[in-house]
Order: C-alpha cells, then sequence, then structure tokens
C-alpha cells in the first residue's frame, strides 16, 4: 500500500498518470452535468414557494459544496505536505486554490441573485453563511496572494499550508452556520435527519449535478496539478527527456 | 417560451447557468492556457541548453 502511494506520489509518475485520467473524469462530468441542467431547468416540478427561481439550486449548491471540498484538498495537501515534506501535495494544495476561489465566487454571486426575488435583497451582512462563505473567498486570496509574494517555492509552499490550515476554522463556521445562528439561509435539506426533504423529481437532477460537479472538480485539479508538477520539476532530468523525447506531452 | 420565461424569474435562472458556463468554460481554458506556456518555456530553455553543448 505504502508502495503504491509512494509511486503514485512520484512527479514523472503522477504526471503521466494525470494526463491518462483528466478526460476519465471530464466524460462522465459532461454526462451528469447534461442531465442535471436539462432535468433541473425542464424536468423538475416547480417549488410551490419559490416558483422556477427554486431552479438556481441546480449550480448554487454544487458550487457551495465544491468551495468547501476545494478549501479541505488544499488544507490537507498543505497538512501532508508540510508533514511528510510530498513535494506533489503542495503541489494539489496550489493547483486547488484557484479551482476553490472560482467555485466560492459562484456560490456567492448564484446565491447573491437567488436572494433578490426570495429576500428581496442581493446581500445581507447579519447573515452567518454569507458572511463565512465571503470569509472563505478571501482566504482563498490570501492564500494565492501570499504564494505569489513570496519567490523561493519550499518557502511558499510552508507558509500558504500553515494559513490553509488555519482556515479550516472558517470551513466549519460556514458549514454549521446554519444550525448554530439563526440566518436567511435555509438549514439542511440533503444532509437532514431522515434522508432528504426533497421531491425525488428535484433532488435526482441536483444529485447528478452535484457528482457531475465533482468530476468536473477532479479533471480540472488533475489538468492543474499536472502544470503545477511540470513547473517545479522543470530542472529534474525526467522533464528534459520527456521535452526531448519524439512524443513530448 | 414559456419555459424561457421561467415564470418571471428567467433573468435570475439563466444568467446564474450562463455565469457558471462562463466560469467552468474559463477555467478550463485558463488551465490550458497555463500547461501551453509552462510548457512552451521549458522547451525553449531546454533546447536553447541543447544547442549549446
Amino acid at each position: 500500500m505504502w508502495k503504491f502511494f509512494h509511486r503514485l506520489a512520484s512527479p514523472p509518475h503522477f504526471y503521466r498518470l494525470a494526463a491518462v485520467f483528466a478526460p476519465w473524469f471530464a466524460l462522465p462530468a459532461l454526462v451528469l452535468i447534461a442531465y442535471g441542467v436539462y432535468a433541473g431547468l425542464f424536468l423538475a416540478p416547480m417549488d410551490y414557494q419559490q416558483g422556477d427561481a427554486f431552479r438556481i439550486i441546480y449550480v448554487h449548491v454544487p458550487s457551495a459544496y465544491l468551495s468547501i471540498m476545494a478549501y479541505m484538498i488544499m488544507a490537507i495537501s498543505g497538512g501532508i505536505g508540510l508533514i511528510w515534506r510530498m513535494k506533489l501535495a503542495h503541489a494539489v494544495a496550489a493547483a486547488a486554490a484557484p479551482l476553490g476561489a472560482a467555485f466560492t465566487f459562484l456560490a456567492l454571486v448564484t446565491g447573491s441573485i437567488w436572494g433578490r426575488p426570495m429576500w428581496g435583497t442581493w446581500w445581507e451582512w447579519g447573515d452567518p453563511r454569507l458572511t463565512s462563505e465571503l470569509i472563505l473567498l478571501f482566504l482563498y486570496f490570501g492564500y494565492m496572494a501570499l504564494r505569489g509574494a513570496i519567490d523561493d517555492t519550499a518557502k511558499a509552499d510552508k507558509a500558504s499550508a500553515v494559513l490553509a490550515l488555519v482556515g479550516v476554522v472558517n470551513v466549519v463556521i460556514v458549514h454549521y452556520s446554519v444550525e448554530w445562528w439563526s440566518s436567511l439561509h435555509q438549514g439542511q435539506t440533503l444532509l437532514k435527519e431522515g434522508g432528504p426533504a426533497m421531491d425525488p423529481g428535484m433532488l435526482y437532477p441536483l444529485l447528478a449535478m452535484i457528482l457531475g460537479f465533482t468530476f468536473l472538480f477532479g479533471s480540472l485539479l488533475l489538468r492543474r496539478v499536472r502544470t503545477e508538477v511540470l513547473f517545479r520539476e522543470r530542472r529534474t532530468r525526467w522533464v528534459r527527456e520527456m521535452i526531448l523525447s519524439p512524443e513530448g506531452s | 417560451m414559456e419555459n424561457l420565461a421561467m415564470g418571471n424569474y428567467g433573468v435570475y435562472v439563466w444568467s446564474c447557468f450562463g455565469l457558471t458556463l462562463a466560469v467552468i468554460v474559463f477555467s478550463d481554458w485558463r488551465a490550458r492556457l497555463r500547461h501551453k506556456r509552462v510548457y512552451r518555456e521549458i522547451e525553449v530553455r531546454i533546447k536553447a541548453l541543447e544547442e549549446r553543448q
């Protein structure tokens, strides 16, 4: 088992493996998202309270879920990189940050657009879920700015990993904010005790979108990590041999 | 047309789906562009070194 992980963490091996796996993540992502978009927009029944505006959840919920998942990947990878000094883990963390920021931005904007007709406001500063999600976006920006400000990659890896680990506190707040404080944002629907509180016609497209976005994230992350590995290993022998080989990559 | 109007919420619903598509396409394009750029830079440097030797 350790041998497998050790081999997987080897940059040249990962670089080649990621090229093989990225399209295999993209394919189910396309199928699931195509089904989720069509079923979510045209087949799912209208919500009795929110009307058709509820359909925004088909992009808002997967984005919000990925905003948290990307952060956890970034923090866990940073932690692994710090503890076991695994270079690949730092590359994963660095590659996850822009994607996490993109999905956090989407979660915030689509949530705000949904809030306008439903709550009568684009934004509510007093709401803990909205505010903690905004802080999450700033954490991503801070993480990327910190990396960009330090020229030495090893130092940038260490400093950014510490920042990512400290920021996990905010992820916990984002997740539990709707339970701990009174919030405009609705509570848990999918992970509710006793099963999801949704009509199956609404639920299945949402699950397809969540799974599809996860595969999409996987594909994008693999490709970004590949680039990150290539950049970090630019002065190594295997990169030189790969570039000079007739196949290249 | 009724489907597109989304019961007068069309502007909100379609703008969210459009924005999501735009962000995903942009992320994908950025990832491809950066990979090409990094690869090209390394390729130029290595080939220049090879020619010098």
